[in-house]
């Protein structure tokens, strides 16, 4: 980074005579604690000077926007020609509830559509199955049959909104509801975009929601890729997920490296299994991060991202073309961050997150509402969110240019920190055999479980501070109106479920899932067994049963 | 020499898997001395009521942040009277609205901590209130 | 009969599972509830899970119990999970890997923690087997700790001992050689879709044919378990399992070594009473009185060594019990 030996000599003179200054001042004004860390307590420096950046290359390691590494972004033109899209998570109880709050999200200026599903859907269970008690539509949409899917898109116009469905075990099934939902509405599947989420090796490591065993889960995902390479173009056909990782408590390594790793696994079977090329269908995977409240380590971790991503693509899958190294990622800011007490404080919570996801150049983002703590977001809690977001967008400038930290003797510094940390789990998680065998040896999951237990003892003895939680707190109370959702919801979905299952052609639903089940053995993609049986209405669970039954069920291998 | 040992159970009754704080809290009350049975996720009232008496605990700590509290919780108190076993005592956590403490109370849930809740705030009110069998 | 003991022997799972946690609390009513339940005793065949942490013993115990329920047979699991010496707290967490049995009204699972213990299991275990026994289980089944290379206890207690061994534990045969030999009636090579699997078959079954224990008319089998996530395969492995182990059980029978075991298993059983009639009533009046402080700073300073001390102590309480 130095342009000549007489710059070094002059700036390390002034460092020295900087910590000369620091030990005498300390004498009298000590700091307020020994270490200073992020919040995933990686230490931090008390100043970075050019000392620190001195082998980066700017050409190599940082380069320009749309130029390899990537750091600074995919875009050669930022967020000048469009901003990232407003995409708000949003589902609760039935359909028609759900397609409500989408419509008024569209009108107040919300770009794109997020699903939420309910547990039930989430686990591929119908809304009457035993294991549903007390679930239906409480954490988001439930969706039995087409029939729910179809009064879901209702007024949604297809081929001009995306829709993002953060759907796992089930996604086969919910991404055949939407391709067969485009094809009676006539939108050709080539029109219709979205994503659905569809990363099963995050539910082993860290969310849980889980069905079939790893082997068969990457099998169902490898197949929506190929399917979606060859008909859906524009459909992303998975999102890496690390927020989940994150939300269980994991550092921002940690997300970052499982994440990543998590990437290669799914690409290296695709490959295996499906004989396409890397360039095939790279370019639409899609990455999911978390935005976490400490400020820096995050712009950190989404710029480190891409480069660590470029380099995997170029060097170890040798990709050709220059979309299959973007890393293209949506963002959420974190739930885990939030607070019970004195709820308001979660919007600045949420508004610092989200500005660190736009400076680490997030393509998408949501912002939570301040009642996420308590329940799904009430209406006016959701467009407060929408709001925050659209500020930082349109008011405050942060936008104007492209990855404007860059440079920063700390922020590259920090970014370097996070990716060479990352290449050892990487490389450890190698060693192991790759992501399945570590998640079987318990690998993720523990260190995962260690940082969280971690992180809480910090926070029980003030190490760490949440605001309202350890320090500040007060006992004055300022309530926040709650959203509940009725128990009557889950009766009223049963109902339309058992409705369904009267008039439907059973001869033809039932042949439909000996299809898909005929397809699992022979080990084809089922995709298209899969639209035809969600066009003759068989139930979510009743296709999910048919993958339990040939694939045998994940439980809880309850590491603690 | 005869020693009374506090035995817990800490369950996640539904469908979520948002088992963070239900994995914090073994280690937790392990590392209070407690002996903690970990049933794991995905548990329905009834697996965690069985388990419950199998194990002879004398608490269950109940998780659940998918807003099925309001009808799991109760579920699990109802199968415990019903098995003659009242005397487990029934504690409950997770993302769970003051409104619905009320209902939880009466329907014997004994205590209720939302995110926030110090650790140390609920292993002392386990050795406040739990005597061993 | 004491209504307690009416209880257990009719099956009922409160009343065993309080009795059992008396037992591990060492409450003094306890050993009188034993002495009244063991007539009722004996009957249940008992097979012993060993092997190291991560072999897949709580889940090869899943298995197991859902093969022997198809068999009809009713089934009582003991899990011994370490207890941290630091805080003397626990987590059991095997029974994670069996709660699909929670409701199966056949299958009574219990957790248990060391509390000191070192062989691998837990002091109340030998009890905790015998309420079990009571109960009227046809089957129980006792997975060990799988810690320490010591986990000799287990053949005090069980019928027929499965060891489970994984591969890529190549080192692990080579350090347990001597005392494995000792404990397994039946090796399992689990997770043998695992790369190294065929080596370390190779490896054991040269160590097997060198041991002197087939010569005795038993030759340990080896069963192979593939991949748990394969759910037809899998299935079919633990029926081979289950089958060698009914085998060997039949071999005890026919081979009179089943009266062999079962006077092994006396001569233990008075052991451990006596050690806790004895030993453990003499270091709790010591430890109370303090006196226990007083010899180890005797001995600590020389003034009088271990032995006689030893001596003194039985001296006077033989001397207590001639009086009473």
């Amino acid at each position: 980074m130095y342009f000549s030996k007489e710059m070094q000599e002059a700036s390390l003179k002034l460092n020295k005579k900087w910590a000369d200054k620091v030990q005498k001042s300390l004498k009298t004004n000590p700091d307020q604690k020994e270490r200073f860390t992020t919040v995933s307590d990686t230490e931090i420096k008390r100043l970075y000077t050019p000392e620190d950046i001195k082998d980066i290359n700017f050409a190599e390691d940082i380069s320009v926007p749309g130029e390899f590494p990537y750091l600074r972004g995919n875009q050669v033109t930022g967020y000048r020609g469009r901003h990232w899209t407003f995409r708000m998570f949003s589902g609760m109880g039935s359909a028609q509830d759900t397609n409500h709050r989408w419509h008024m999200l569209l009108r107040e200026g919300q770009t794109g559509l997020s699903t939420a599903f309910d547990f039930p859907t989430l686990m591929g269970y119908d809304s009457d199955s035993s294991k549903a008690l007390g679930e239906v539509g409480k954490c988001g949409v439930a969706i039995d049959t087409l029939e729910d899917f179809l009064a879901l898109m209702e007024g949604i116009p297809l081929d001009e909104v995306t829709t993002s469905m953060t759907i796992n075990p089930p996604a086969t099934v919910l991404f055949a509801m939407y391709c067969a939902v485009a094809d009676i509405k006539g939108v050709p599947l080539t029109k219709i975009g979205g994503t659905i989420q569809n990363d099963m090796l995050k539910e082993f490591i860290a969310q849980k929601t889980f069905m079939c065993p790893p082997e068969p889960s990457v099998k169902l995902i490898s197949d929506t890729v190929e399917f979606g390479t060859k008909f859906v173009p524009r459909w992303n056909t998975i999102s890496i997920s690390g927020y989940h990782i994150r939300e269980a408590g994991s550092t921002a390594v940690q997300e970052l490296a499982f994440t990543i790793r998590d990437g290669i696994e799914y690409v290296e079977d695709v490959i295996r299994h499906k004989g396409l090329n890397v360039d095939d269908f790279a370019p639409r995977l899609s990455f999911f991060f978390n935005s976490h409240i400490d400020f820096f380590e995050e712009i950190c971790k989404l710029r480190a991202a891409r480069r660590i991503w470029a380099k995997i693509m170029r060097d170890r899958f040798h990709a050709q073309n220059p979309r299959s190294m973007w890393l293209r990622f949506h963002t959420q800011t974190a739930g885990c961050s939030l607070a019970a007490q004195q709820p308001y404080n979660n919007v600045v919570r949420t508004t610092v997150e989200g500005l660190a996801a736009v400076l680490g150049g997030t393509q998408s983002l949501h912002t939570n509402s301040l009642d996420e703590v308590f329940c799904l977001p009430s209406e006016h809690a959701a467009e407060l969110a929408l709001r925050t977001q659209q500020i930082l967008a349109e008011e405050t400038g942060v936008a104007n240019t492209i990855d404007p930290l860059a440079g920063s003797y700390f922020i590259e510094t920090l970014t370097n920190e996070i990716e060479e940390a990352t290449w050892d789990y990487i490389h450890k998680i190698d060693d192991m055999g790759g992501m399945i065998a570590a998640i079987e040896k318990g690998f993720p999951q523990m260190e995962i479980a260690d940082a969280s237990y971690k992180f809480q003892r910090q926070l029980e003895n003030s190490e760490k501070i949440m605001v309202g939680v350890n320090k500040y707190s007060t006992n004055k109370q300022h309530p926040i109106p709650l959203v509940e959702i009725s128990e009557e919801i889950g009766d009223q979905q049963i109902k339309r479920l058992q409705d369904v299952r009267r008039k439907r052609d059973s001869r033809a639903a039932m042949k439909s899932l000996d299809n898909i089940k005929n397809a699992c053995k022979k080990g084809e993609n089922v995709m298209p067994h899969c639209i035809e049986a969600v066009k003759n209405l068989a139930t979510l669970q009743e296709i999910c049963d048919v993958y339990r039954e040939v694939y045998g069920e994940y439980r809880d291998p309850g590491l603690y | 020499m005869p020693e009374r040992k506090i035995r817990v159970m800490v369950a996640k009754p539904g469908l979520d898997g948002h088992d963070r704080g239900a994995r914090i809290l073994a280690r937790c009350f392990r590392d209070a001395g407690f002996e903690v049975v970990y049933t794991g996720c995905h548990q329905t009232p009834e697996q965690i009521a069985a388990a419950a008496i199998q194990e002879d605990v004398d608490l269950v700590g109940l998780s659940c942040l998918s807003g099925a509290h309001r009808v799991l919780f109760p579920r699990v108190v109802e199968i415990l009277r019903e098995k003659d076993a009242q005397d487990i005592t029934v504690i409950g956590g997770g993302i769970i609205p003051e409104q619905d403490f009320p209902a939880l109370y009466s329907s014997g849930i004994k205590a209720i901590f939302t995110p926030g809740a110090s650790l140390d705030s609920i292993v002392e009110w386990i050795r406040t209130n739990i005597k061993p069998h | 009969m004491d209504s307690i003991i009416k209880k257990i022997c009719a099956g009922d799972v409160r009343s065993a599972s309080r009795l059992i946690r008396d037992i591990e609390d060492k409450i003094p009513e306890a050993r009188a509830k034993i002495k009244k339940l063991y007539a009722h005793t004996g009957k249940s065949f008992i097979i012993g899970i060993t092997g190291a942490p991560g072999a897949g013993k709580s889940t090869l115990t899943d298995a197991l119990i859902t093969e022997l329920r198809k068999q009809n047979k009713t089934i009582g699991v003991l899990a011994v999970d370490p207890t941290s010496p630091f805080t003397g707290g626990a987590i059991l967490g095997d029974r994670i890997r069996m709660q699909r049995h929670a409701e199966d009204t056949g299958v009574f699972v219990r957790s248990l923690a060391t509390r000191g213990a070192l062989g691998g299991l837990s002091h109340a275990a030998g009890n905790a087997i015998h309420v079990m026994e009571a109960m009227g289980k046809d089957i129980i089944i006792v997975e060990t700790v799988g810690i320490g290379q010591q986990e000799i206890d287990i053949i005090n207690h069980a019928h027929s001992v499965a060891v489970v061994l994984v591969p890529g534990m190549g080192d692990e045969i080579q350090t347990m050689k001597a005392g494995l030999m000792e404990i397994a009636d039946i090796f399992v090579i689990n997770k043998a879709n695992r790369a190294g699997a065929k080596q370390l078959q190779t490896e054991l079954t040269s160590m097997l044919n060198l041991s002197p224990k087939t010569a005795d008319g038993w030759k340990p089998p080896i069963v192979i378990i593939g991949d748990a996530f394969k759910p037809d395969s899998f299935a079919e492995d633990i029926a081979q399992l289950a089958q060698k182990i009914e085998e060997h059980h039949i071999y005890l029978q026919q081979s009179g070594k089943l009266t062999e075991r079962m006077h092994r298993k006396a001569m233990a059983e008075i052991k451990d009473a006596l050690a806790a009639c004895l030993l453990e009533p003499v270091l709790e009046s010591l430890t109370v009185s303090g006196e226990l402080e007083h010899f180890a700073e005797k001995i600590k300073s020389r003034k009088a060594d271990p032995y006689s001390v030893a001596e003194e102590i039985t001296q006077r309480f033989f001397k207590n019990q001639d009086k009473k």
